[in-house]
């Protein structure tokens, strides 16, 4: 099954729907909830970081019986060092939107803890490209 | 005592009376989890959905739903005969009739004890306390409304784990007067707890409890039949409790723990308070996602005003609230201490819940699949109005409906015009299909409707 989802970069009043519309597809398909969790938070995480740094972006999610495959594509300014960027703490973010409280710099390593694998490529001034994978727990209940 | 187990039997409350029900879409479009649906004319529950939460009671134009009860007279079937009232009983009454009367008079019902079911709460906060310690999940969610927990049960299964293990208020005071009345001399035999309820929820918990193996209380009362028995009884004997003191052991906080805010005053730490079942399906939802910040706490009930609002309830839930306020501030009891001899922690807290997932197609993934990607074709051609009238309360609900084999593509009254149109259903299946979902002779004249000529005759 394949799902598509168009995020706006900066409408953060919509950030989180692609999250909710995969979790309640997740329940439908009898996911275990503690698997379906992790897909649903590292989603979201994509999803917020679409709509905090870039201008647009598309979600694009495949589900068999196997596994569930998220593609988050989006045209932005790009990761520089991928490697800097995995590391907790580091952030972009400048102090004012750190008192905020946004810019942790906790989304990415956040994504990686809740998938099975996550790989990561960017092309600075074009976009982001991240691709996760989570296998599905077949005894739900 | 109740021993039916969940993993047997969901008992519900919340019955349909056929003779009454007009067929209407009223309970349907406002049932938080979807369990309504007409057929023959009649809203029928979908037991594995419903969670007794009320909202179809509260809905229905024509009291066509009933809150199931035991029988009254069943409370002589005991020697000690123990009512056990919250505090909303008291605050539906008007400002000058006494607490004191209303005890008195529910002891000439024939109670031998009224205990009230917020004395324990002492319990409760030191429970909590340690439950925090025990429990890294965060937010820890109250269990006290039942309701809420088989919301949490059926839609919210990952947030299981939130559920504080703690028994409710109901469950802690009914175990600890009956054993108080064992330590007195009584035999367990002869002692019947009866808990009278504000709505319907609480009779589910107590005819099929969840989280523990039995419910302490032996029968459930209807708080309307006990309000209208008690004002009866003051009116012939207006004097009733008129000199004597405002009985009870429960303190300030018990009496307003089962209003909204009332069980995160003393709570540390960051703790959010939301009533009314659709607010906290939302706030779920949010939970689920991760998408707030930490939260220590959260009292969650299903009823707008928590259980002044209950469905059972005959006062007007804000004035009820405002009697409790005026109560609780010029109250001066002592708070009933937790004593660990009567009940230990084990006694007061519950087992493990259950999920009851009720949104699954199907427990194989690749069917689930399958039946996802037909539900999602089916709504390239369903109109998404929502209409309610294939007696399903979304397209979306006739579409899994129809994956599951429980309707057809034909229920649908716009699709029936589109396939009429191509000649591929006859007018008349097209009617009959109608009158299966909504009866014989549905559609013709009927002036006696609500709102029609001859509507009160």
């Amino acid at each position: 099954m394949h799902l598509k989802y168009k995020i706006a970069g900066g409408d953060f009043s919509n950030a989180g729907n692609a999250a909710s519309s995969v979790k309640k597809i997740l329940k439908q398909l009898n996911i275990a909830p503690l698997t379906a969790k992790r897909i649903v938070v590292a989603l979201y995480e994509g999803e917020v970081n679409i709509v905090a740094h870039a201008w647009s972006g598309i979600i694009n999610v495949t589900i068999d019986s196997e596994r569930i495959a998220i593609v988050l594509d989006d045209a932005g300014p790009g990761i520089s060092d991928i490697e800097q960027a995995m590391q907790e703490g580091f952030s972009t973010a400048g102090p004012r939107v750190r008192e905020m409280g946004f810019g942790a710099g906790m989304g990415l390593p956040n994504m990686k803890k809740n998938t099975d694998s996550m790989t990561i490529s960017s092309v600075p001034g074009r976009g982001t490209k991240v691709e996760l994978v989570n296998y599905l727990d077949k005894n739900a209940y | 005592m109740h021993t039916k187990t969940e993993e047997t039997y969901f008992h519900h409350a919340l019955k349909v009376l056929d003779e009454v029900c007009i067929g209407c879409t009223h309970c349907m479009s406002v049932c938080p989890t979807g369990a309504i649906r007409i057929l023959d004319g009649r809203a029928q529950i979908k037991e594995g959905r419903c969670i007794d939460c009320g909202e179809c009671y509260k809905a229905c134009p024509v009291h066509a739903i009933i809150v199931e009860q035991d029988d009254f007279e069943e409370i002589l079937e005991y020697k000690v005969r123990v009512a056990l009232v919250p505090s909303v009983l008291i605050g539906q009454f008007p400002g000058k009739i006494p607490a004191s009367g209303i005890y008195s008079a529910t002891n000439e019902l024939g109670f031998t004890h009224v205990y009230e079911v917020e004395s324990t709460v002492g319990y409760i906060h030191s429970a909590y306390d340690n439950e925090k310690q025990k429990n890294k999940n965060r937010p820890l969610i109250s269990s006290f409304c039942p309701a809420v927990v088989r919301l949490i049960q059926v839609r919210f299964p990952s947030l299981i784990g939130n559920i504080i293990g703690v028994k409710p208020p109901i469950d802690i005071s009914a175990l600890y007067h009956r054993r108080q009345l064992q330590a007195e001399g009584y035999q367990d035999k002869d002692i019947g707890i009866f808990y009278v309820t504000p709505c319907a929820a609480k009779i589910a918990a107590v005819k099929s409890p969840v989280g523990e193996e039995r419910s302490p209380v032996d029968g459930v009362i209807n708080m309307k039949f006990m309000y209208n028995r008690i004002l009866q009884i003051l009116q012939k004997h207006p004097d009733l409790g008129q000199n004597a003191m405002d009985t009870g052991h429960v303190a300030a906080d018990g009496i307003l723990w089962c209003l909204t805010r009332g069980e995160i005053a003393g709570r540390n730490g960051r703790a959010l308070a939301i009533d009314g079942i659709h607010n906290v399906s939302e706030f779920l939802e949010k939970l689920e996602n991760e998408e707030t910040d930490r939260i220590d706490f959260l009292e969650l009930r299903a009823c707008d005003e928590s259980c002044a609002g209950g469905i059972l309830i005959s006062g007007n839930r804000f004035l009820t609230v405002e009697r409790l306020n005026k109560r609780a501030a010029g109250y001066r009891h002592q708070e009933l201490k937790p004593d660990w001899q009567i009940l230990n922690r084990e006694d007061i807290s519950l087992d493990t819940i259950r999920p009851r997932p009720m949104e699954r197609l199907d427990n194989d993934i690749s069917k689930a699949l399958a039946k996802m990607e037909r539900k999602r074709r089916l709504m390239c051609y369903l109109p998404a109005f929502d209409c309610g009238a294939c007696g399903a309360p979304t397209c979306q609900a006739l579409a899994e409906d129809i994956v599951q084999g429980h309707a057809q593509v034909s229920s649908c009254i716009f699709m029936q015009q589109m396939m009429v149109k191509t000649k591929t259903l006859s007018v008349e299946h097209a009617l009959a299909i109608t009158a299966k979902i909504w009866g014989e002779n549905r559609l013709d004249k009927d002036c006696s409707k609500s709102g029609a000529e001859d509507e009160n005759s």
